[in-house]
């Protein structure tokens, strides 16, 4: 399986006024080609600044400071913006939470995808629209013709979720970036993209990193999961694997309060405490605070090692009784 | 057991809420003009009839726009219904005046889902929490401190945050705010609306956690409305389903996943993503919400619906009982 994209050792911090943000510290993992890895984790730890690290979308003042991000073996981290707006759009997409990151309010959707095709590539218009359309058509957009003629503000919101995951799919990207792109949406219709998504994995050779906080849609979607506290990964590894038998404290946290995974009517299991903030972390593992297994040891940064083959963890103490060497 | 029998803590019978959508400007002139246009009406809640015992934790899951905020404000006693009629313990709440009224409005209590919006930001957390209470007479001027400190403490905060303001806090720290604003009226009745949506699972657990928590030490009643369907198998008795304003379904909540009867519940269920599936395909129902101002005849969902038979677009299913304690509105049942 070739590789698609090799993420190194990545840093990417904030300089406020406040102090230095480290919203992303050390973040490495690999996605092959065809191949889902699902990107989990507590609200504010780095998600979402990994994915826009990797399309050199991070603004002032934030800065990737350290680390590279192969694509196809192409360090993106040292690439100019001339080249990064070539890639984007074209060999990788993103896609946005809020559709309207992708969508312009003014523009009639067939005009935008139409130019979108026009921008990186050498096509007569009538094969921009034809483009266009089956583009439409892959999200299950129903009678793409008339449809293409609206205005964004005339979609509802999964509809609208649904051109901007069409333009996504526009130029047949090798790598696209979804940030919870389906968490706004209504089961139905989260249901009826994430089976066009899984489709396009299966059949085109796509590669995705699908950001969420959802653990159920991962555990559909992937082949491989990477949980995130605080800026670093803590975990890794093959998706099924994980989540029958997570190893870091954090992991098993979180799947434990999954209400499914709970008995109907019982208190959830649930992870004590606060995310800690960021610009004040507490010295050695950040999940210390509220971890049941800490202790001395747990004073200096644990690294993220390969405990098991294919499995990863960020743990002095980790879970391994249940996880088969 | 005399559960049927008993007079409901809450009744609401053929409740139905309309609004409408008034014309802007543009529209108003263009009719003035001759244009064929007209106000346009959302039945937003259409003739829902449900019962909810003292003690009970009913769930109300539906897609976006189908009403159960709506069908929540109402039952909340914060907006009128504009047909039907809303009871506690069986005395029409719409015909009460004064004292009697005021104390309605306590009673039933609503949590809403962005803590944030719903708290008033120059407002600190002992004057949010306090206030009413105190304009209720429920505490004193000299009893104030301990009693909000009470109130605070009970929603698993501490007290010496009181003086900070809601901005200070993180977003389940917000929603203990608004738990302990609810509860400090002393109300029998809760209605969350998607209370947990906005937080993460692993804070979403202790919230969640609370809530139960109290409503055994407090003897609460709960209108659980929440669109994550895991989240109401888990700490519901009953669980209704709303399609475009109209209960399809309801039943205990282990029968209705054990054994769900209308189509759209068959299909939303098949929809929920499980952790406990791997690389599966994923099913779908087919086809898009329709819109609450044009929602489809006779039964709402028969344009998405793989079993929809000819009288389906013609005449509204009744909603009835197929088991005790189980209604379904579908014309597959007879
Ligand atoms: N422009 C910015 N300035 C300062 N800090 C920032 C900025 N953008 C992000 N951060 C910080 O970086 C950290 C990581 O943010 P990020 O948005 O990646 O989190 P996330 O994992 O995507 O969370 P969520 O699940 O809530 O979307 C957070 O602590 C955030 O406050
Ligand atoms: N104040 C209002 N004025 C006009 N229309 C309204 C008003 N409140 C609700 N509606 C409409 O009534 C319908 C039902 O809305 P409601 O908010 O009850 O749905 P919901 O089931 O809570 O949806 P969601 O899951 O998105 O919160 C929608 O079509 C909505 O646009
Ligand atoms: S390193 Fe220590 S504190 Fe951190 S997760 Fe492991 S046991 Fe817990
Ligand atoms: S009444 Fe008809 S369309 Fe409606 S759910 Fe039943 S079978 Fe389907
Ligand atoms: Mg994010
Ligand atoms: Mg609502």
């Amino acid at each position: 399986m070739s590789t698609t994209l090799e993420v190194r050792n990545l840093r990417t911090h904030f300089f406020t006024r406040a102090g230095v943000v480290k919203a992303v510290d050390g973040v490495s993992f690999t996605v092959g080609r065809g191949q889902v890895l699902g990107l989990v984790g507590e609200s504010g730890s780095g998600k979402t600044v990994t994915g826009f690290s990797i399309i050199g979308l991070v603004d002032p003042p934030g800065r990737v400071v350290e680390g590279e991000i192969l694509f196809h073996g192409r360090n993106l981290a040292t690439a100019n913006e001339e080249e990064l707006r070539h890639l984007r759009g074209n060999r990788i997409a993103m896609i946005f939470q809020d559709p309207m990151m992708t969508l312009n309010p003014v523009l009639r959707v067939d005009t935008q995808m139409i130019e979108t095709v026009l921008a990186h590539e050498k096509v007569s218009r009538e094969e921009a629209r034809q483009r266009s359309r089956d583009a439409l058509g892959m999200v299950g957009i129903p009678s793409p013709d008339e449809r293409l003629k609206s205005y964004p503000h005339q979609f509802s919101g999964g509809m609208r979720q649904r051109v901007a995951i069409a333009i996504a799919l526009l130029h047949r990207p090798e790598l696209i970036i979804a940030d919870e792109p389906t968490t706004a949406l209504d089961v139905t219709i989260q249901g009826q993209i994430l089976a066009e998504v899984q489709k396009l994995a299966a059949t085109t050779g796509t590669s995705l990193i699908w950001i969420t906080h959802d653990l159920s849609v991962v555990a559909g979607l992937a082949d491989e999961i990477a949980v995130m506290y605080a800026g670093r990964i803590v975990e890794g590894g093959e998706v099924g694997a994980v989540l029958d038998a997570p190893m870091h404290p954090y992991t098993v946290g979180l799947i434990g309060s999954v209400p499914s995974r709970n008995r109907r009517g019982e208190p959830l299991r649930q992870i004590p405490g606060m995310t800690p903030s960021l610009l004040k972390l507490p010295a050695g593992c950040a999940f210390r605070s509220r971890c049941p297994r800490a202790d001395e040891a747990c004073l200096v940064e644990p690294d993220l090692l390969e405990l098991r083959p294919g499995r990863r963890a960020r743990c002095f103490h980790p879970h391994l009784e249940g996880v088969g060497a | 057991m005399s559960a049927t029998t008993e007079t409901p803590l809450l009744e609401l019978r053929g409740i139905s809420r309309r609004f409408e959508k008034k014309l802007d400007f543009a529209g108003k002139i263009a009719r003035f003009l001759g244009a064929p246009l007209r106000e346009e009406v959302v039945h937003a809640v259409d003739d829902v009839t449900l019962g909810i015992r003292k003690g009970e934790v009913v769930g109300l899951v539906g897609e976006s726009g189908c009403g159960k905020s709506t069908l929540g404000r109402v039952a909340a006693g914060i907006m009128p219904p504009s047909n039907g009629q809303v009871l506690w313990r069986g005395k029409d709440v719409t015909k009460l005046d004064g004292p009697a009224s005021r104390e309605a409005r306590l009673r039933a209590q609503m949590i809403f889902q962005d803590p944030y919006a719903s708290l008033n930001p120059r407002m600190r957390v002992e004057d949010i929490v306090g206030e009413a209470p105190l304009v209720h007479g429920m505490t004193t001027r000299a009893g104030f401190g301990p009693y909000v400190e009470e109130q605070i403490r009970r929603a698993g905060l501490d007290p010496a945050f009181k003086r900070r303001y809601p901005h200070q806090f993180s977003g389940g720290q917000r929603q203990r705010i608004g738990i302990a604003r609810a509860l400090a009226v002393k109300p029998e009745f809760i209605v969350c609306d998607e209370a947990v949506a906005a937080l993460d699972v692993s804070i979403q657990a202790q919230i969640l956690n609370l809530f139960m928590k109290l409503r055994q030490e407090l003897d609460l009643t709960y209108l659980f409305i929440s669109h994550d369907l895991s989240v109401v198998e888990h700490l519901s008795d009953r669980v209704v389903i709303m399609y475009l304003g109209r209960v399809v379904e309801q039943a205990p909540a282990e029968e209705i996943f054990a054994r769900a009867n209308h189509p759209y519940t068959v299909s939303l269920l098949a929809s929920v993503p499980r952790i406990e599936a791997r690389k599966r395909a994923f099913t779908t129902v087919k086809g898009e919400i329709p819109s609450p101002l044009n929602p489809p005849t006779g039964c709402h969902f028969h344009p998405r619906c793989p079993h929809a038979m000819p009288r389906c677009s013609q005449e509204v299913p009744k909603l009835r009982e197929i088991a005790p304690g189980h209604l379904s509105a579908c014309h597959l049942n007879g």
